[in-house]
């Protein structure tokens, strides 16, 4: 996925911006591509010779990279990881439609709906202002507080509505970006076919908008994923907390780094998808334009 | 898809490697930086036996020479620590205790052990340190810290844990209409969902004596705990048997104290230290000193002015 294949045959190499890995030359630059190996081969042996040698470093394989830690914390961390899996694909869902909508309000025309637009505008800044542990904090130790009948007290649920009402805050902008970014022609043309306004909005302005702000949306549902750890201020133990009282037990650090490859190795695949439909949509473009 | 991997590889390698120069700077400095100043305190009466004088304010090597600084959590709760009247001094929570009174169980302790080591009560400096961080490895700011740490052998691998200046028990507390209110045995108990800090004794405690069958609840401190338990999120809380007292007479009302889990229970009896900083030279006069109020009945009055329990039961296998 990083660096593309060989340029279009024949035709004269396109100015194919995005396409191409940033971090080594171009595949037709032989000599460039052997340096770029050379060099990072002798950068990265320097740097670990430098790091493993150091007067430091035994401590910190001790600390950071114990095996019998390691061996003791995995099974306890790995399932803890469960409760935020569970949390992040329930919150997505819910954060996609309730942003969306968000974001449709916002972008309603008319003077009568003036209030509706303000409400959703007062939501998004208010979300946006707010720190995330203190949502969390506030809905899953305040509202069970008020022992309102039939509202849940359960902690898993208010992490997910706190998550929830951060998240569409975020995520209705990037729609909203999305649905600014359709030219006006297209509703104006859409309406003259006879569509209505939200028909518009639904069959034209929303199928555009949305494809182009898929990246931005995945970055959100990263930042998402790492939020979840959050639900352990309400006693939840998920993944962080799991490692925590792993450390807290044994002084040791290794449970943390565990935590930490678990949300990479979630992350860099997701990140990786994020660059590929980036470029897959320049092309798209590119390939419109021409 | 090989390109891939080698890319996630490396970034996962560099990060982990990120992670490293960072905790080399605080791990490795306590023993570096301890050693001299040892050394230095040492020096000048290495030929004498080290006898009562090696103990006397002068010759200890405390953080600031002359004065004994003394650490401790903010909030300070009572009955360990007790409010000043007309207000407490900065920074301690005006809501709570305030360590400078020399009123409360540890406050008074502390003072006592400061006495017995020769300092007046105007060369002890009280700063605050948060709980789980006193005993984490590295440099300390304070010459002692007192905060209703119970001994434990990991504990003391990273710091220097005092003898005991107190012994009691963890306790249960539930509120009064839980349904776990009567209960007298750790079997009836099994089946409540139990919460407390994290890195407590209270935490080992559910999980490795009473053995719930739910996984226990783990908070960030045990006033989220307390309110947990408030909010009927969970059954109930593991706490110490002093913590305990004051939840149910002063925090929280309609809060009861199941019991105290105890020998009975198969629980190793506990007790409360002074940590130091990890081979301090205070240390065994801070010992002596305990072992002196211990002898002389000081620490017995303290209990029964501070901690004046009813008898708690304690509760059955």
């Amino acid at each position: 996925m990083i660096g593309s294949g060989p340029a279009d045959s024949g035709s004269i190499p396109p100015v194919a911006i995005g396409r191409r890995s940033r971090i080594l030359p171009a595949p037709e630059d032989r000599r460039g591509i052997v340096i770029a190996i050379v060099s990072t081969v002798v950068v990265f042996s320097v740097l670990g010779y430098a790091i493993v040698s150091s007067a430091g470093w035994p401590r910190v394989q001790q600390s950071f990279f114990d095996p019998e830690t390691f061996d003791e914390s995995l099974p306890r961390v790995t399932a803890a990881f469960w409760v935020n899996v569970q949390l992040f694909l329930l919150a997505e869902v819910l954060v996609l439609v309730l942003g969306l909508v968000l974001a449709v309000l916002r972008s309603l025309p008319g003077a009568a709906l003036a209030p509706i637009r303000l409400l959703a505008t007062a939501y998004v800044d208010l979300f946006r202002a707010l720190p995330g542990i203190l949502v969390v904090s506030m809905l899953g130790f305040g509202i069970p507080a008020l022992d309102i009948e039939g509202v849940p007290n359960d902690e898993f649920f208010w992490a997910l509505v706190a998550l929830t009402l951060l998240y569409s805050a975020y995520v209705s902008e990037v729609y909203r970006a999305g649905i600014d970014s359709i030219h006006p022609s297209q509703a104006a043309a859409a309406r003259s076919l006879g569509l209505s306004q939200l028909q518009a909005m639904r069959f034209v302005v929303l199928p555009q908008a949305v494809r182009r702000v898929v990246p931005p949306l995945l970055n959100d549902f990263i930042g998402l994923q790492k939020d979840t750890a959050l639900v352990s201020v309400l006693g939840v133990v998920e993944v962080f907390r799991a490692a925590q009282i792993r450390q807290a037990a044994t002084f040791n650090n290794t449970p943390y780094v565990i935590t930490a490859v678990i949300f990479i190795l979630l992350t860099i695949p997701m990140a990786r998808l994020v660059d590929w439909l980036v470029r897959r949509e320049q092309r798209r473009a590119s390939a419109v334009a021409r | 898809m090989a390109r891939l991997r080698i890319v996630t590889l490396g970034v996962v390698s560099l990060l982990l490697v990120a992670c490293g120069p960072g905790g080399s700077t605080t791990a490795p400095s306590s023993p570096a930086s301890a050693a001299p100043t040892q050394a230095a305190s040492l020096a000048p009466v290495e030929t004498v036996e080290p006898t009562q004088d090696a103990c006397a304010p002068e010759s200890l090597a405390t953080t600031t020479a002359g004065t004994l600084t003394i650490g401790t959590d903010n909030p300070a709760f009572p009955p360990y620590f007790e409010g000043r009247e007309g207000g407490n001094s900065q920074p301690w929570d005006p809501e709570w205790g305030d360590p400078t009174t020399g009123a409360g169980f540890e406050s008074a302790t502390a003072y006592a052990i400061a006495e017995q080591l020769g300092f007046t009560g105007d060369q002890v400096v009280w700063i605050q340190n948060g709980f789980n961080r006193s005993f984490a490895p590295g440099e300390k700011d304070f010459d002692f810290f007192i905060n209703q740490v119970t001994f434990n052998p990991e504990r003391a691998e990273n710091a220097d844990l005092s003898d005991g200046y107190y012994f009691g028990n963890q306790t249960v507390v539930v509120m009064e209409d839980s349904e776990f209110a009567g209960a007298t045995t750790l079997t009836e108990l099994q089946a409540a969902e139990l919460g407390a800090q994290v890195g407590t004794t209270s935490f080992a405690t559910i999980e490795d004596v009473i053995q719930t069958t739910q996984a226990a609840a783990v908070y960030n401190s045990t006033a989220d705990a307390i309110t947990a338990m408030r909010n009927d999120q969970i059954d109930g809380i593991v706490v110490d048997l002093p913590t305990a007292d004051f939840i149910t007479n002063v925090q929280v009302p309609r809060s009861v104290i199941v019991g105290q889990i105890g020998e009975a229970a198969g629980a190793q009896p506990e007790h409360f230290s002074l940590v130091l900083e990890l081979d301090s030279p205070l240390t065994d006069c801070v010992n002596a000193a305990i072992a002196a109020l211990a002898a002389d009945g000081t620490l017995d009055a303290l209990v029964n002015e501070w901690l004046p329990f009813s008898s708690v039961p304690e509760l059955q296998p």
